[in-house]
């Protein structure tokens, strides 16, 4: 379990999440620099990721769809806020329609992350940011992140395989 | 890895303190139960103050603390501020960020196995 902590701030609007992973922060770096990776972890197992945009610079656009069981498609977009490399990133995620257009109505979350070299290889701290109650009981309302959850818990089953 | 958390629906202690801090004082009791009791159409902030005899300013400070507390919720109307009571914010929100830890930590697990690959395998 490498996951270290994780605080969750219903005032602040704030998840934290802190891990530990065994690969110096140069290499932790490509899982977001490289889209080929970045599409690797993002998605669910049953929700995988396409990134087919990834202009990995200060204000560059990232885009991508997520391809559920039945084949339908949800997609969102990446703003990069901030890069400073292998070091800190920040970036605005929020959701696309089928043709890769923001949806302005929709919530938006920003992420920092911040990698840190330790003995063992790097501390990760990943830090959410919701912008106001309502917009979180939008997204609780949507059942999409319910849903994702739901999703999460095959993962269990597909390490199992091997 | 994925650990299940417990669905929580119970608040933790620090908010319940911020609740009761901002229960604790009479002008934000009252506006609570004025909000409450039209939370279909909410209050305009400049409608509550004019039940007190304070400041603009110092009510919305008020509301201010009860937002905090997800006792009420703030939205714009035009230029209007209109606050609608809500006790099932907190909550909600507790709830979701609770679900929001689930995908990074299922997120984490998959960026575990890819940094344990061998080098220079791009598969």
């Amino acid at each position: 379990m490498t996951v270290v902590s994780t605080e969750k701030d219903t005032e602040a609007l704030t998840l934290t999440i802190v891990a530990e992973l065994a690969a110096p922060p140069e290499r932790a770096w490509q899982l977001f620099a490289d889209p080929r990776q970045l599409e690797r972890w993002w998605g669910p197992p049953t929700w995988p990721a396409t990134f087919y945009e990834h202009d990995f610079t200060v204000e560059g656009r990232a885009a991508y769809y997520m391809t559920g069981p039945d084949g339908e498609k949800a997609g969102g977009w990446w703003r990069f806020l901030g890069i400073d490399e292998p070091r800190s990133l920040s970036f605005e995620d929020g959701f696309a329609d089928t043709d890769g257009q923001p949806v302005d109505s929709m919530p938006t979350t920003r992420a920092r992350v911040e990698l840190q070299e330790i003995p063992t290889g790097t501390r990760m701290t990943i830090v959410s940011f919701f912008r106001s109650s309502a917009e979180l009981e939008q997204l609780a309302q949507m059942g999409m992140v319910e849903g994702m959850t739901a999703a999460m818990g095959q993962i269990d089953g597909i390490l199992a395989e091997g | 890895m994925v650990v299940r958390q417990q669905e929580r629906t119970e608040l933790d202690d620090r908010e319940v303190d911020r609740i009761f801090q901002a229960l604790a004082d009479s002008t934000r009791r009252d506006v609570v139960v004025r909000v409450l009791g039209d939370s279909e159409r909410g209050q305009s902030v400049s409608s509550l103050a004019s039940h007190y005899a304070m400041s603009f300013a110092a009510v919305q400070r008020h509301v201010a603390v009860l937002e905090r507390a997800g006792l009420v919720r703030k939205e714009r109307r035009g230029r209007e501020q209109i606050v609608r009571g809500d006790v099932t914010t907190v909550r909600a929100a507790a709830r979701l960020l609770a679900e929001y830890e689930e995908l990074w930590r299922g997120r984490v697990t998959r960026m575990e196995q890819i940094l344990a690959e061998p080098e220079g395998d791009d598969s």
